[in-house]
C-alpha cells in the first residue's frame, strides 16, 4: 500500500531486535540538537556551575544507557570490574561507538592516585562551539563528562567527572580534558582485589 | 541553465561528516526527559519541542541550500518532494514518502521510512499525550518559513502512540511574497 512506511510494529520495545549500531546521522543534525540542548538549559539556570551540572545530568542519562547497550551488544552481557579495565572500556569502546574514534589519550594523574584524565584535541561537542568571554571557564564538554560519569557510576565505579579546557602550545584551540576522580571506596576495593 | 536539483540526497549524505545515530538518539532522549521533568505538563513539552525544532529549522535551511545545490522549487509539490528525498536524507540519513495530496495541492503527508529519534523509546502511561518527535515538525515549519512558506505541520500517525507509521501532515497556509528588507532609495 502506498504511503505505508517500511518499519515493523512491535508491541513491546524489547521485542525489537537490537540494531547493530551502524546507522549514522549527519554531524550537523547532532550539532543542531546539541545547540538546542545547551540553549534550553541556559534558560533554566542563573550561573555557569548550574548549567554545567544540567548538561552533565543529560550526559549521565546517555552514559547509563550506553553502558547497558554496549555490554549487551558487544560484550555478551559482561562488564569490566577492574579500574583499568573500565577506564580503557570508556577510552576505547565507548569513545569509538559514540565519537567514531578512540580518545586521544588516557593518563593517570601525577599528583593524585585517584585521578585519571581522558583528553581529546577536538571534542565532538565542542566542534562548533565558542564560549563567550563572560562565560568564563564554561565547557560544553560537561555533557561528555556526564556520559563518562554515567558509564562509570552504572558499572559500579562512582566518580566525580569534570571537563576542562587545557591550552596547547602551538595550537589555536585548547584541548578538552575529562578529569575523573574516583570515589574512595573504588580505590579501596581495587587495592583489596590486588 | 540552473543546475538540475538532485532527486536524492544519497550523494550529499555520503559526503557530509556523520556521527553515530545512537549518540543522536540517546541525546535526544535525554533532552526530552529533561523537558518532562522541568515542564511537567506533556502539552508544554510538545510546545517546547516544536519551538526547538523551529529554532533548528531556521538555521538548518541555510546549510541545506548551501550543500544541496537545490534551486528554487516551482511549487509546493516540488518543495515537499525535495524535503522528503533530499532534506531528510542529508541530515538524518532517511527518506520519506510524499503522499495523500489534497485536491488543490496545498497539503500532503510525509511518511517516514525510518526514524532515528525513536530507537529504544517507549512512552510510559503518564506520557501518552506526548508527541515524542515533535522537534521534526518544528524543523520543517521553521525551514519552510525561511523560504517564504508559512506552513502548519502536525502528526497524523505516530508509532509510539500505537499507529502503524510515522506520518506528518504539512499544510501550506500562505506563500509570502519575497521582499527586500529595505527600499532601493534608502
Amino acid at each position: 500500500m502506498i504511503g505505508v512506511g517500511k518499519m515493523k510494529q512491535y508491541t513491546n520495545v524489547l521485542d525489537k531486535p537490537l540494531s547493530k549500531g551502524k546507522q549514522e546521522v549527519s554531524l550537523s543534525a547532532f550539532a543542531f540538537l546539541f545547540s538546542e540542548l545547551v540553549q534550553y538549559n541556559q534558560t533554566q539556570v542563573d550561573n555557569i556551575a548550574e548549567l554545567e551540572r544540567r548538561l552533565e545530568d543529560a550526559g549521565y542519562a546517555v552514559g547509563a544507557r550506553v553502558l547497558e547497550l554496549l555490554c549487551h551488544r558487544d560484550k555478551g552481557n559482561r562488564r569490566e570490574t577492574r579500574l583499568l579495565g573500565i577506564l580503557s572500556f570508556v577510552h576505547s569502546t565507548v569513545w569509538k561507538v559514540l565519537f567514531g574514534k578512540v580518545a586521544d589519550s588516557l593518563e593517570k594523574g601525577t599528583e593524585h592516585e585517584d585521578e585519571y584524565m581522558i583528553s581529546e584535541k577536538e571534542l565532538l561537542v565542542n566542534r562548533f562551539i565558542s564560549v563567550p568571554k563572560d562565560m568564563g571557564t564554561f565547557n560544553c564538554g560537561a555533557f561528555v563528562a556526564g556520559i563518562v560519569r554515567g558509564v562509570l557510576d552504572s558499572a559500579g565505579f562512582p566518580a566525580v567527572v569534570t571537563a576542562h579546557f587545557v591550552p596547547m602550545e602551538g595550537q589555536q584551540r585548547p584541548r578538552t580534558t575529562i578529569l575523573i576522580k574516583f570515589a574512595e571506596e573504588v580505590l579501596r576495593r581495587e587495592a583489596r582485589l590486588g | 541553465m540552473a543546475p538540475l536539483a538532485p532527486r536524492s540526497g544519497d550523494a550529499i549524505f555520503a559526503n557530509v561528516e556523520r556521527v553515530n545515530a545512537e549518540l543522536f538518539t540517546l541525546t535526544y532522549g535525554a533532552m526530552v526527559r529533561q523537558l518532562l521533568t522541568d515542564l511537567e505538563e506533556v502539552e508544554e513539552v510538545n510546545k517546547q519541542l516544536d519551538q526547538m525544532g523551529y529554532n533548528i529549522g531556521i538555521r538548518l535551511i541555510d546549510e541545506f541550500l548551501a550543500k544541496s545545490n537545490v534551486s528554487r522549487c516551482v511549487d509546493f509539490k516540488e518543495s515537499a518532494d525535495v524535503i522528503a528525498k533530499v532534506g531528510f536524507k542529508m541530515f538524518l540519513g532517511i527518506t520519506a514518502t510524499v503522499t495523500n495530496w489534497d485536491a488543490d495541492g496545498t497539503s500532503c503527508s510525509l511518511v517516514l521510512e525510518d526514524n532515528p529519534l525513536v530507537d529504544f523509546v517507549e512512552l510510559p502511561d503518564t506520557c501518552q499525550g506526548l508527541y515524542y518527535c515533535n522537534v521534526l515538525s518544528g524543523v520543517i515549519r521553521g525551514a519552510l518559513e525561511m523560504v517564504s512558506m508559512k506552513t502548519e505541520v502536525t502528526w497524523v500517525r505516530d508509532m509510539l502512540r500505537g499507529d502503524d507509521a510515522y506520518e506528518l501532515r504539512v499544510k501550506l497556509l500562505k506563500q509570502v511574497p519575497e521582499e527586500y528588507p529595505y527600499k532601493d532609495d534608502e
